[in-house]
């Protein structure tokens, strides 16, 4: 007996030491030829934000074996490092320092996550790097709101929610409804949408006469479906993402309440959470980006040929439809491998050429950087579709 | 019996002084190797841990209490200074000590009717008060900044000496979990040390000698708590970053793993479960990427089965098998390494 | 569309009498193994998890009829919970409490990863078992499925009352709840007893996954919340009492929807946590807890 569990726990030992050995053996090394420019990466591939990242990454992915197979970027073959910030901050700040200080990356793009953005744009800053963020909170680029300055160094690609909730206001005010209710995630994505959403209603003569939130993994939202319908709204703007996003339309459907107009925000924007909903997303409206619905695009529409080449490739290569979060990434990563065609692997001049980009075409629409414009885009980078017999429609 | 007190109190030393010197000395081999260069980067975070930890381990090792809810402290001490820097514009010193004393204060509340009572109330309460606090750092945008986090909050410094790079900041972290742990490694020793010990030996035994039980299982809680928070003030001026997901359920979990794995019953088991736990966290399960949760289930039943007392058991158990070797008549080693 | 306030007030209770349920599940469940073991099963919320997805992969998958799943089903997820047990509980050389509760906790996380990589992140749906109609109640709404959610709870406690009362096994595992040692002297073999707790334990847990994922749909990582929200609904009712977990359940979910609806909804998780902390501070052993037994018992 006593041998045996001496012989269980030297066992024991040796499987600890060597699964730390192996562990430390297998971490990504990151090995790199001379000449080639190296992007560095960090995404929230897995973790909460896993539907932002995870499209990033592949998209990115994507892209760089396709620039490689044609040669690279003026011979000079692309090297990606991509990591993982996993949707926490200390991790999203120990791999944007490691890309450079230890890979010594050309430019940056990422973070997913709004408040990582924010986090880890002093480092980008201190170390004069140019970082492509992929989230859309305007506080990402703008230093100073009064006075409109921008940071520096700092740039996104995602349009802000301001944008999403404008499209939405302008939509409901055309079609003459003002009194309504916002429903929103305790999430970062739900809490940014519904401070857009109060901020914004007053410009648009919204009344916004009940303001209900719910958790991510939350199972129900009648209850707070029946107290908006206490309220007897004209409409209904819900801003969340994942599965509750799919429940609540049921919910409203269950209620009875499809005589409320219902709007989703641009996290719906998945004919997979179509199907999950049942039939009950009939109706229900959205703001888009290009991106999503590249088929619905009318011929001449100037995204129409990036749209529709992105869909297939991405469908080709992954067997899995686009996610308009993927096309924050590859308008980063486009812009990116744009400057270093002009400037090379110069960090200022790469800045430079960023800010002074004009007319670039991209998933999420077209881009007019400026100094005092690190976003480039409007409101019109929106359109407003609406759930049609299954599939998307342009709305009216 | 002096005698035996005199060698255990020279291995302590021992032990102190070359952790000291390889602490000390870290940062310079890792900086000769560009791969380990941002390991310094890494140990910050370890040391931060290692000051929840050891405070854990005094709470669950010796006082056989389990907190689900020292995540919420750290995240207590993180966005007291945090907020009370970037909006009232207080000195990041103050508003440490000011995360201290709320959260011995919330854990005096916690923690005088949970702990009176017999069994594993302090669970529930500290369940209960982790998803609370979460809740209302997520709730409250205007003071907190909601899910998206508080950003640049202000760095810290020692005497006027600005500590705004990685590695004065890593031998500031350190010297403190040092001076922590010669604090803890003394109390241990002292009489309130052998009261706590019989405690987790036999509440009944011990208030039976007269011990106040519920007095020192208190205070063990509030102190843990403490250094959580100042662990967490520690975090917030180093990272100038904050958001409510870096102190939720599951990352008080996590500190529960670190000890788990490193051992509850030592103080060095916290430290050596928070390195071992945050590199495999931020460094080495990259490969694993989402399956993190898997290897992080595996470790904990693997040690629960077949090294309860986790990694910090291992000398005293090879010195037990060397001693069952060449001794016949073996004595049974208490469970508690200093 | 306009509803009364009377019409409001039913609807929170139906929500909350709907969800309560599930909850009260993952409670008799907490109290099954906790009876038998003086141990808290951190797992327990996996169990409806998988016992959705598992449901989801037969009926939709599998295509496989409903009368056919759930059984299959119940059965795969009690196989789970019987593993969980030869695997992680009974290898532990000297239980407690402590590494009870720890063990179980990395049990959860390693099913919780399992779980992720078979089935991925996102959230999968379930066919309702008598279709989605709303039926109209005193100016509120039921959905069918919500219904067959009560009567799965009423169902269970039927059945694990007769179960506990007329049955030789209830009757060993009750004895062994009370006093193990007593029980082994008499002959009960206490280790297969807690092996039969936790198969009882996982079916029901499997049972309350199968009727909620029609409503809120499944996916990988809900145990963990569903696991607190039970535990609290055990605390409340008095670890151990069967009645106390069936009323701790329904009264967290009433909590939970009335609070979201009347007062805040973004504070709703803690309004049922203030309330079960101010129960535990007047009455420490919960609304049903025995002081005398809880003496007695380590947990």
């Amino acid at each position: 007996m006593k041998a045996k569990s001496s012989m269980d726990k030297g066992i024991a030992c040796l499987l600890a030491v060597g699964m730390v050995l192996t562990l430390m053996w297998v971490s990504p090394q990151v090995v790199s030829a001379a000449d080639s420019y190296k992007i560095g990466a960090v995404f929230s591939v897995t973790g909460r934000a896993s539907f932002l990242g995870d499209p990033e990454k592949k998209t990115v992915v994507m892209l760089q074996e396709k620039v490689n197979e044609q040669g690279g970027i003026n011979g000079h073959p692309v090297e990606v490092v991509i990591y993982d910030d996993e949707g926490d901050s200390t991790k999203c700040a120990l791999a944007v320092r490691k890309l450079i200080t230890r890979d010594k990356v050309c430019a940056i793009i990422g973070p997913s996550l709004s408040g990582l953005s924010l986090a880890v744009l002093p480092e980008a800053q201190k170390h004069k790097v140019p970082m492509v963020s992929c989230a859309a909170s305007y506080k990402i680029v703008t230093k100073d709101p009064e006075t409109g300055e921008q940071w520096k160094w700092v740039f996104k690609t995602p349009q802000s929610d301001s944008m999403a909730v404008e499209s939405i206001y302008t939509h409901m005010k055309r079609h003459g409804l003002s009194k309504i209710a916002i429903m929103s995630v305790t999430s970062g994505f739900g809490a940014s949408g519904r401070s857009e959403l109060l901020r914004l209603a007053p410009e648009y003569g919204m009344d916004i006469v009940a303001d209900e939130k719910y958790g991510p993994k939350d199972t129900d939202m009648t209850a707070q479906l029946t107290k908006i319908k206490g309220k007897s709204p004209e409409a209904i703007v819900n801003w969340s993402i994942g599965p509750t996003q799919v429940v609540v339309v049921r919910n409203w459907k269950e209620l009875g309440m499809t005589g409320v107009t219902f709007y989703q925000s641009h996290g719906f924007g998945s004919r997979k959470n179509i199907e999950l909903a049942a039939g009950a997303a009939e109706g229900v409206y959205c703001p888009l980006g290009a991106c999503n619905i590249p088929d619905v695009l009318p011929a001449d529409h100037p995204q129409k040929e990036v749209t529709t080449a992105y869909k297939k490739a991405y469908m080709a290569k992954y067997g899995e439809p686009v996610s308009s979060f993927g096309g924050h990434a590859w308008d980063a990563f486009s812009l990116v491998v744009n400057a270093l065609e002009k400037v090379g692997c110069d960090k200022e001049k790469i800045r430079d050429h960023l800010e002074g980009t004009t007319g670039f075409v991209g998933q999420h629409g077209v881009f007019n950087f400026s100094p005092k414009d690190h976003n480039g885009l409007d409101k019109d980078a929106f359109q407003m579709v609406v759930v049609k017999d299954g599939d998307w429609a342009l709305a009216d | 019996m002096t005698g035996q007190k005199q060698s255990k109190t020279d291995k302590t030393g021992i032990q102190l002084v070359g952790f000291s010197l390889a602490i000390l000395l870290f940062p310079f081999f890792a900086r000769q190797v560009s791969f380990f260069e941002h390991y310094v980067d890494v140990m910050v975070f370890v040391g931060i841990n290692s000051l929840i930890t050891m405070g854990l381990c005094l709470l669950m090792g010796y006082a056989g209490q389990i907190s689900l809810g020292h995540a919420s402290f750290f995240g207590l001490g993180a966005y007291i200074s945090g907020v009370a820097t970037t909006r009232y514009g207080m000195d990041p010193w103050v508003c440490v000590f000011l995360g201290v004393f709320v959260s011995a204060g919330v854990a005096l509340v916690i923690g005088g009717p949970s702990l009176k009572l017999r069994g594993h109330y302090l669970a529930m309460a500290t369940l209960a008060f982790c998803i609370i606090v979460t809740t209302v750092f997520n709730e409250n945008v205007a003071i907190t900044g909601g899910p998206d986090g508080l950003a640049f909050i202000p760095g810290i410094s020692l005497f006027g000496y600005s500590l705004d790079s990685v590695t004065k900041y890593y031998y500031f972290v350190w010297g403190v979990v040092l001076a922590v742990l010669m604090v803890c490694l003394n109390v241990i020793r002292s009489r309130v040390g052998h009261a706590l010990r019989s405690i987790h030996d036999s509440e009944s035994a011990a208030s039976s000698v007269g011990v106040n039980v519920a007095k020192y299982k208190v205070h063990v809680f509030v102190w843990s708590a403490v250094m959580a928070s100042f662990a967490g003030s520690l975090y917030a001026h180093y990272l100038n970053f904050i958001n409510p997901s870096s102190f939720n359920l599951f990352v008080s979990i996590k500190l529960l793993i670190m000890i788990v794995l490193g051992g509850m019953y030592s103080l060095w088991g916290g430290i050596v479960g928070a390195m071992l736990v945050t590199f495999l966290g931020y460094e080495w399960l990259h490969y694993f990427e989402d399956a993190e949760v898997v290897v992080y289930g595996l470790i904990v039943l693997v040690i629960i089965i077949f090294m309860p007392g986790g990694l910090a058991s291992l000398p005293e158990k090879a010195n037990r098998l060397w001693a069952e070797r060449t001794d016949s008549s073996h004595q049974s080693v208490k469970p508690f390494v200093q | 569309m306009e509803i009364t306030l009377f019409g409001q007030i039913i609807q929170y209770a139906v929500t909350g009498i709907t969800i309560g349920s599930i909850y009260a599940m993952v409670a008799i469940g907490f109290n099954t193994i906790y009876n038998v073991t003086e141990a808290i099963n951190f797992a327990q919320g996996e169990f409806v998890m998988l016992g959705g997805l598992l449901m989801v992969f037969f009926r939709v998958g599998l295509q496989i009829p409903t009368v056919l799943s759930i059984p299959l089903t119940v059965l795969v997820v009690t196989v789970v919970g019987m593993l969980l047990n030869q695997l992680a509980i009974k290898p532990i050389r000297q239980p407690s409490v402590l590494s009870i509760v720890i063990a179980t906790i990395g049990a959860s996380f390693f099913i919780r990863g399992i779980a992720m990589m078979i089935w991925g992140k996102t959230p999968f749906d379930l066919p309702p078992f008598s279709g989605r109609n709303p039926i109209p109640f005193l100016g509120a709404v039921i959905q069918p499925q919500g219904l067959w959610v009560m009567g799965c709870l009423v169902v269970v406690v039927i059945v694990l009352t007769i179960f506990f009362d007329r049955t030789i096994m209830g009757k060993a595992l009750r004895a062994c709840a009370v006093n193990p040692n007593a029980s082994s002297l008499v002959g009960i073999n206490v280790r297969f007893m807690v092996l039969i707790s936790f198969a009882l334990s996982a079916a029901i847990g499997a049972l309350g996954g199968i009727v909620i994922t029609p409503i809120s749909l499944m996916e990988y990582d809900r145990g963990a919340m569903l696991a607190v929200k039970g535990f609290s609904a055990c605390v409340l009712g008095g670890i151990g009492n069967f009645p106390g977990a069936v009323t701790g359940g329904l009264l967290i979910g009433l909590i939970e929807s009335f609070g979201a609806g009347l007062i805040s909804s973004g504070y709703k998780d803690v309004f049922a946590l203030l309330v079960l902390l101010a129960v535990l501070f007047v009455r420490p052993n919960g609304l049903f807890g025995n002081i005398e037994i809880s003496k007695i018992k380590k947990f």
